[in-house]
């Protein structure tokens, strides 16, 4: 599959090491997508980076008023930190669906989004969270809203050849806020969703000042439906409300039939239901 | 190639690769340790789950240069080769193993699991091993094996 494993020392050294191998080489951390992909002969790469011994990038930390979070931060890390149990419970929630224990062990939330695929469930919270990551280049550094980070299915923003994902940033949920986490899968673990969805609400006692949804695989990028979005700002939380809400996300969607993942029909039906329990959820009216 | 120094069950090993080999590989046909198996080979069926630095991971997508320098520990490890690790014999006891193709994957899992917690409640062990899959038992003789071990490992930690 590849010819040389190398091991990055900073992340100048890693981005020296992409421009030197001029789109032969590749960032790895934990690889659970990327060694399935090299084997099946997709993102094929003479040289892989590994990431994974520079000191430094493994932080979860609140600062300026954001939540950071470094690009070696696991699934299981995610999950096992007191801070975003405490400031995203969103997000721990999200990531414990991901796999198992083992490719949690493995693989990275930075991964999961710069993998782009419309399914990832790490993406789909940080979609909901207004979350927003650090592309890093050998001039500088940017931060690029993680939803425009998805250009299609499995293509990101970030240019692999040059670009790195440093760190992952978002405002931290309040503790009046309501999230909601809802996933359908064949089975409860090692198993991609047919349907996931997140919802974060900001609550003044039952009114919604606002909702943020992030919905996937429903399109070729996650989907935030704006429309949905804008129906329940400022209005109270009702259950009609909310199953107007999901109506309006689901008239948004735009699975295909699939094989893996069932009919068109049934993939909109499930948007549909899915939203609904998300905001249910967030709102406590379950 | 390259040269892969790691320790393995307790032995500093050397070993010359290829540097694209997973560490599942490396570990049967390089170290003729096969008691780590590959089933699906696609990291999903946790068949091949192996300890490294004590945090379990799918060796067959775990690129074997990852484990340079680390500690490694697999099944073949567990026991001294004459009496069988508790986690062992919980299996035995309890006929957690039909075809037995998933059980290494299972022990390790399990050993990750009570080295972090030895008193793990039922959704816990769910949780626990839910990266290993079994198309024989049904796992409920799994998750009895699981807390069998979990109480031969306590009465064992108590003096």
């Amino acid at each position: 599959m590849w010819d040389k494993y190398l091991f990055a020392t900073s992340v100048q050294h890693a981005l020296q090491l992409l421009v030197e191998h001029r789109g032969q080489a590749r960032i790895i951390a934990g690889g659970t997508d990327l060694v399935l992909q090299s084997q099946r002969g997709e993102r094929p790469s003479r040289v892989m980076v590994d990431i994974t011994r520079i000191p430094g990038m493994n932080f979860i930390s609140v600062w300026d008023g954001y939540l950071h979070i470094g690009p070696l931060v696991t699934h299981h890390a995610v999950t096992a930190s007191p801070l975003v149990q405490e400031k995203a419970p969103l997000l721990a929630a999200a990531c414990r669906a991901v796999g198992g224990p083992q490719i949690r062990h493995a693989g990275t939330l930075v991964g999961n989004v710069v993998n782009a695929q419309p399914a990832a469930d790490g993406a789909i919270a940080l979609v909901a969270l207004d979350a927003e990551a650090e592309v890093t280049r050998r001039t500088g550094s940017t931060w690029v809203s993680v939803l425009l980070l998805f250009r299609g299915v499995g293509v990101c923003a970030a240019d692999p050849c040059q670009e790195i994902v440093t760190a992952l940033r978002f405002r931290p949920m309040r503790a009046s806020d309501g999230w909601g986490f809802q996933r359908l899968a064949r089975r409860r673990a090692l198993s991609l969703p047919i349907v996931v969805t997140a919802a974060a609400v900001s609550l003044e006692g039952s009114r919604i000042s606002t909702a943020r949804i992030a919905v996937g695989p429903v399109a070729q990028t996650p989907l935030r439906p704006t429309a949905a979005e804008s129906y329940l700002a400022g209005r109270s939380a009702t259950l009609d409300a909310l199953a107007e809400a999901a109506r309006l996300t689901a008239e948004t969607a735009q699975p295909r039939d699939s094989v893996l993942r069932g009919s068109r029909e049934y993939r909109t039906a499930m948007v549909d239901v899915l939203v609904r329990r998300a905001l249910s959820q967030a709102c406590r009216l379950e | 190639m390259e040269t892969l120094t790691f320790s393995v069950n307790g032995k500093e090993i050397s070993v010359e690769i290829e540097p694209d080999e997973m560490l599942a590989g490396v570990l049967r046909d390089r170290l003729g340790l096969i008691g780590t198996k590959i089933a699906c080979g696609e990291g999903e069926c946790g068949a091949c789950t192996v300890l490294v630095d004590g945090v379990s991971y799918t060796s067959c997508i775990f690129p074997a240069m990852k484990a340079q320098g680390r500690r490694v520990l697999t099944v073949d490890g567990l026991s001294d080769g004459v009496t069988l690790h508790p986690i062992q014999e919980a299996f035995v006891e309890e006929t957690a193993a039909q075809c037995g193709y998933c059980t290494p994957g299972f022990i390790m899992s399990t050993k990750a699991l009570l080295d972090e917690n030895l008193h793990p409640s039922h959704e816990e062990i769910m949780t626990g091993v839910s990266g290993n899959l079994c198309r024989c038992t049904g796992y409920y003789q799994i998750v009895r094996a699981v807390e069998s071990a979990a109480r031969k490992l306590d009465s064992e930690a108590r003096p």
